[in-house]
């Protein structure tokens, strides 16, 4: 497992990915933190981690187009899968690179906070509550990638496909707005990934969308491997 | 069942050695085609053994099965006693596999592969000896600082056997080893195939002959899923001829040596051939199952003044002995198949082959 975690990790940087996926990161974060705080005179980050969020629709297929398409496409998977490593420790040691790279990034733009400071007092725990927040939708984005891109053999399937799944997910609660039917609305926002951040923005901690988070974390992931077990017995 | 009969004949030659490879009547269907129908064989340790068979045969989804790549519909096999479905860790460790394209992420060094495979493998030697031990015996020592997408396909294909080496597993299971592979590779690949026998258990895929017939101590034939044949390399060859077909080289008149030839006893069939040796006519002849006609047809010519300048037997290699078996099968199959599904049964050929 720490075998391919480590190769995938390597992989990303001898490939050009990893870096177009940190210059992309660091692009589009810190234009919409200018924009939404230090342009607005505002110490107030709601906006930067709407942004944000909506931005792992395009971040998150980057990691994970890859990491299992290609393997297919190359074959390099029948060398995984006939070494002595378990699926779940296979699909796992992916799934960890992957968030290493998320949570580098999220990591490395937390820099941008301090400015703050100097001329604001923001609430550090929300701060930190909400990067938190972003962790876990990233792990969600994430595993979701993933799944997907065990599905095919082609990376850019994978991607385009990820980012639409992400979108609907992402943005199921806008139609609410055009909806009349309660049961529905509340459907569409039970499933909405963006709405269930809203609290987070608030200043709250909501216990249940970080175990939406980590419940969508773990269905793609056992998803993923039943993938592979299913084509072993196809 | 008499298949079992026939691979205890193998059994009984090397009754010490313990068996690595157990295959019982291992069953792969696909919807309603059977990929692998109802096959069984042992390899003890110590065998180089040619799996032989035309494209689409089965070979490649039943090595993925031992492997534990793919899950069989029905039956078992077992590394070194050991289920693969029941143990996969440890069965796995046992295996060096070279799948038919080899698994090289082209991204990285050949120094990196094979480092990332000694990690992946949970090897517990000294890393960089090692890994330099198997470079020696693959020959790519001088490309191990060179990214895998620059080197050509003979070295990728060695790359791919050295992958299959480390972590010195008993058995080593390579698929179509030297496809793709210029005649100078595969002479190499072939006397490197020779040297791991030395000292672990091979398994070959190969829809090549001359390249069983070059490396392998025992030979088992599938076409269509089922085993047609499973016998060392030499009982193989010579148990199979039932007639034998000479080439014949007499200086004479053509007509009447012909006549001769067709009336000699044990003659099944002349055949007179277009090409000429000096005055020398060529003939094909064919004789009866059993027959040795060569003295005879000696003496005979002899006493015509027919100067008997060359005899040569034909044929009967590997070669022919494959294209015969798989015919065989093939038309076996298609009127078994005529009066019911359940097809063939491959003792019906190993009457043959015996």
């Amino acid at each position: 497992m720490g075998a391919i975690y480590k190769k995938e990790m390597r992989t990303f940087f001898v490939t050009p990915i990893g870096y177009i996926f940190l210059a992309s990161a660091f692009l589009i974060s810190s234009a919409a933190f200018c924009f939404t705080t230090l342009k607005m005179a505002s110490w107030n980050t709601k906006y930067y981690f709407t942004i944000m969020i909506f931005v792992f629709i395009i971040l998150s297929p980057m990691l994970t187009m890859k990491l299992f398409s290609e393997e297919r496409r190359t074959r390099t998977e029948q060398m995984l899968l006939t070494s002595p490593v378990s699926l779940t420790g296979m699909v796992l040691a992916k799934y960890l690179s992957a968030m290493t790279m998320m949570g580098g990034i999220l990591a490395l733009t937390s820099v941008y906070f301090i400015p703050l400071y100097s001329y604001a007092e923001p609430t550090t725990a929300i701060l930190i509550g909400n990067l938190i927040a972003l962790i876990m939708v990233g792990s969600a984005t994430v595993s979701i990638g993933i799944f997907i891109s065990s599905l095919t053999e082609n990376q850019m399937v994978a991607a385009v496909v990820t980012m639409v799944t992400l979108f609907l997910l992402m943005g199921a609660g806008f139609v609410n707005q055009y909806i009349d039917s309660y049961f529905i609305r509340s459907i569409f926002s039970w499933i909405s990934i963006f709405n269930r951040f809203g609290n987070f923005m608030h200043g709250i901690f909501d216990f249940g969308a970080f175990v939406y988070y980590a419940s969508i974390t773990i269905i793609a992931i056992f998803l993923t491997v039943r993938v592979y077990e299913k084509r072993r017995w196809g | 069942m008499r298949k079992a009969e026939t691979s205890t004949t193998v059994v009984d030659e090397t009754a010490e050695a313990p068996n690595m490879i157990e295959v019982e009547n291992l069953v792969k269907r696909y919807g309603v085609k059977y990929a692998v129908d109802d096959i069984s064989f042992t390899i003890k340790k110590g065998e180089i053994v040619g799996f032989l068979g035309p494209n689409g045969a089965g070979k490649t989804t039943t090595i993925n099965i031992i492997t534990g790549f793919l899950s069989s519909t029905s039956g078992s096999a077992r590394i070194a006693g050991l289920d693969v479905l029941d143990h996969p860790t440890e069965t796995k460790r046992n295996i060096g596999y070279l799948p038919e394209q080899p698994p090289l992420y082209v991204d990285l060094t050949v120094n990196e592969y094979l480092n990332f495979v000694y990690d992946l493998k949970g090897c517990t030697f000294n890393r960089d000896a090692h890994i330099t031990d198997v470079c020696n015996v693959t020959k790519i020592n001088d490309v191990r600082p060179r990214l895998i997408k620059n080197l050509s396909k003979g070295y990728r294909q060695r790359v791919g056997i050295a992958q299959a080496l480390i972590g010195n597993p008993p058995i080593i299971i390579l698929d179509e080893p030297t496809v793709g592979l210029d005649p100078k590779q595969v002479i190499e690949v072939r006397s490197l195939i020779r040297t791991l026998g030395r000292d672990h258990t091979v398994f070959l895929s190969t829809h090549i002959l001359s390249e069983v017939q070059a490396v392998c101590d025992r030979i088992i034939i599938i076409n269509h899923g089922k085993i047609i044949a499973d016998k060392p390399r030499e009982d193989l060859a010579t148990a199979i001829s039932e007639s034998r077909t000479y080439l014949v080289k007499i200086c004479g008149p053509q007509r009447e040596v012909t006549q001769l030839l067709r009336t000699r006893a044990g003659v099944s069939r002349v055949e007179r051939r277009p090409e000429r040796d000096g005055d020398a006519y060529v003939y094909l002849v064919e004789s009866e199952p059993g027959a040795d006609i060569r003295k005879g047809l000696f003496f005979a010519l002899a006493q015509n003044n027919w100067p008997l300048v060359g005899i040569e037997p034909v044929g009967e290699d590997l070669e022919d002995i494959f294209i015969r078996l798989v015919d065989q099968s093939d038309i076996r199959r298609k009127n078994a198949s005529a009066r019911q599904r359940r097809p063939i049964l491959s003792d019906d050929i190993y009457e043959g082959v015996k």
